[in-house]
C-alpha cells in the first residue's frame, strides 16, 4: 500500500474467456492526479476503467480506495465517484434539464436549478433545453452527460472517451474541468485517442500494451 | 444507516423519473391495456355468447390474460436503461440500487398493472360475471398484479443482457406466478359460489408483502450482475 494513495489497483488481472485482457496492472492515483490510460484498441482501457469503477470485477487484484478495498466501502467510494462510461446514461425521451436533474437529485440531495442551467448554457445547450435528448445530435448529447461535471461535487473523475463525438470548443471545455478539478484537488483517470489542449496540468500517461492472447 | 428522508428522496426521484419517461412514451404503455381488452374480447367469440358457459370460465380467462399482459411488458423493463447506460449511473449512484429497483418496479407497476385493475370490472360484465364479483375480481388483481411486476423484474434483470430473452423470461417468470394465478383466479371463483374469498385475498396480500421484502433485493443483485458483465 502506498500512504496517501486515493485510489490503487494492485495486480489487477481481468480474463474474457480464454483472452488475459488485463494482465497485472497495478496503478496508483492520488489527489490532483490526471491520469490518461492509453494503448491501442483491445488493450483494455475500458474494462480497467470498469474495474476501478467497481462495475466490474476483476479475477485476480484488488481495487483499494482511500486504503481500504473498494468492496467494503461501496457507497462512500461511489458518493466520491463520477464514471462516465460510453453510454452517457441519458435519456432519450427526457430533456436535458430533467436528465440532469434525476441523476443529481438521485445522489446528492436537491439540485441547484441555476448552477445547473448556467452549466447546460456553459455546454452550448441553453437553446435546446426543453427538447427530449432524443433530438439532440451525439455531441450534444455527450454534453448534457458531461455537464454532470460541473454539477457534482466528488473527488474521482473516471471518464470513458469523454471526447467521443465532441467538436473543439467541447475538448477545451472538458479540458478546462479537468484543470480545474485537478488544481482543486481533485483526480482524474479517463482515455482518449485525441490529443487534449492541456494548459496548466501534465497528464500521467499510463501505458497498458496489446491484449495477451492465451497465455 | 441512512436517514428515512434520503431513502425516501431516492425512491422519489427515481419514481418521478420513470413516470416522466412512460408519460413522454404513453403510447409503448398502452400496449398491455389493449392487449389485455383484445385478448379477453375474442374469448366470447371463439366459446360463444352463451351466458352460464361465459361466466364459468371468466375468472380463469381474465386472469390468465392480465397475467400475460404483465408478461409481454416485462420484456423491456430495463432494456432501454441498459441501453442508454442510465443503469450503469444507477450502480454507481452511491444509493441502495435495490430503493432504486423497487422505484423502477412501482412505476412498472402503474403504468401496467393499475390500468388492468381498472379495467377488469368492464371485462367482467362482457364475460358475464355476477355483479357481487367485480370488486374482488378487481381486489385480486391489485394485489396480483403487484405481485407480478416485483417477481417479473427478477425474471427481467436476470435476461437483461440475453439477446431475445422474451421466451426466456416467461419460462422463468411463468411458473412462479403459478400460485398468484390460483388465488387470484381462486379469488373470484369463491365469491361467484357465494363464499369467502377472504383466505385467497390474505394469501395475495401475504405474497405482495413477501415480495415486496425480498424482490427488490434479488432484481439489484440480479442488475448488478448484467450491468459487470458489460454489453
Amino acid at each position: 500500500m502506498t500512504e496517501g494513495a486515493l485510489l490503487q489497483a494492485n495486480d489487477i488481472i481481468t480474463w474474457r474467456g480464454e483472452t488475459c485482457v488485463l494482465d497485472g496492472v497495478s496503478l496508483n492515483v492520488s489527489h490532483g492526479d490526471v491520469v490518461q490510460i492509453v494503448g491501442p484498441n483491445g488493450s483494455g482501457k475500458t474494462t480497467l476503467l470498469r474495474t476501478l469503477a467497481g462495475l466490474a470485477l476483476a479475477d485476480e487484484g484488488e481495487v483499494y480506495w482511500q486504503g481500504a478495498a473498494l468492496h467494503t466501502l461501496r457507497a462512500e467510494f461511489q458518493n466520491e465517484l463520477l464514471y462516465l462510461g460510453h453510454k452517457p446514461g441519458i435519456s432519450g425521451v427526457l430533456t436535458p434539464e430533467q436528465n440532469l436533474a434525476a441523476f443529481l437529485q438521485l445522489r446528492h440531495a436537491v439540485p441547484d436549478q441555476n448552477a445547473l442551467l448556467e452549466a447546460l448554457h456553459a455546454l452550448g445547450l441553453g437553446e435546446r433545453l426543453a427538447l427530449p435528448c432524443r433530438w439532440l445530435s451525439a455531441g450534444q448529447q455527450r454534453r448534457v452527460a458531461l455537464a454532470r461535471l460541473a454539477l457534482e461535487p466528488v473527488t474521482l473523475w473516471i471518464l470513458d472517451e469523454p471526447l467521443n463525438a465532441l467538436d473543439v470548443n467541447g475538448v477545451e471545455w472538458v479540458v478546462s474541468q479537468i484543470e480545474t478539478h485537478a488544481a482543486n484537488g481533485g483526480a482524474v483517470v479517463f482515455t482518449t485517442h485525441q490529443t487534449m489542449p492541456f494548459n496548466t496540468v501534465q497528464p500521467i500517461r499510463f501505458k497498458l500494451s496489446d491484449a495477451v492472447l492465451g497465455s | 444507516m441512512k436517514a428515512n428522508t434520503e431513502l425516501f428522496r431516492v425512491f422519489s426521484t427515481v419514481l418521478r423519473r420513470e413516470m416522466r419517461v412512460s408519460f413522454a412514451s404513453w403510447g409503448e404503455g398502452l400496449n398491455p391495456l389493449l392487449f389485455f381488452v383484445m385478448v379477453v374480447t375474442l374469448f366470447p367469440l371463439g366459446v360463444g355468447p352463451e351466458a352460464k358457459q361465459l361466466a364459468a370460465i371468466a375468472p380463469g380467462v381474465i386472469w390468465v390474460c392480465a397475467l400475460l399482459a404483465m408478461l409481454m411488458s416485462l420484456d423491456g423493463l430495463f432494456a432501454s436503461d441498459h441501453r442508454d447506460g442510465t443503469l450503469e449511473q444507477w450502480v454507481l449512484s452511491g444509493q441502495p440500487l435495490s430503493l432504486i429497483a423497487l422505484a423502477k418496479v412501482c412505476s412498472h407497476w402503474l403504468r401496467t398493472g393499475l390500468p388492468l385493475v381498472l379495467m377488469s370490472p368492464l371485462l367482467g360484465v362482457l364475460m358475464n360475471l355476477p355483479a357481487a364479483t367485480l370488486s374482488t375480481l378487481a381486489i385480486s388483481l391489485l394485489l396480483g398484479t403487484f405481485i407480478l411486476s416485483l417477481v417479473g423484474a427478477i425474471g427481467a434483470a436476470l435476461t437483461l443482457t440475453v439477446k431475445q430473452g422474451g421466451v426466456l423470461l416467461a419460462l422463468l417468470v411463468l411458473p412462479l406466478s403459478v400460485p398468484v394465478l390460483i388465488f387470484g383466479a381462486g379469488a373470484v371463483q369463491a365469491v361467484a359460489e357465494q363464499r369467502s374469498a377472504l383466505g385467497q385475498l390474505s394469501l395475495l396480500a401475504a405474497g405482495v408483502m413477501a415480495a415486496l421484502a425480498l424482490a427488490p433485493i434479488g432484481i439489484a443483485a440480479a442488475l448488478r450482475v448484467g450491468v459487470a458483465s458489460g454489453d
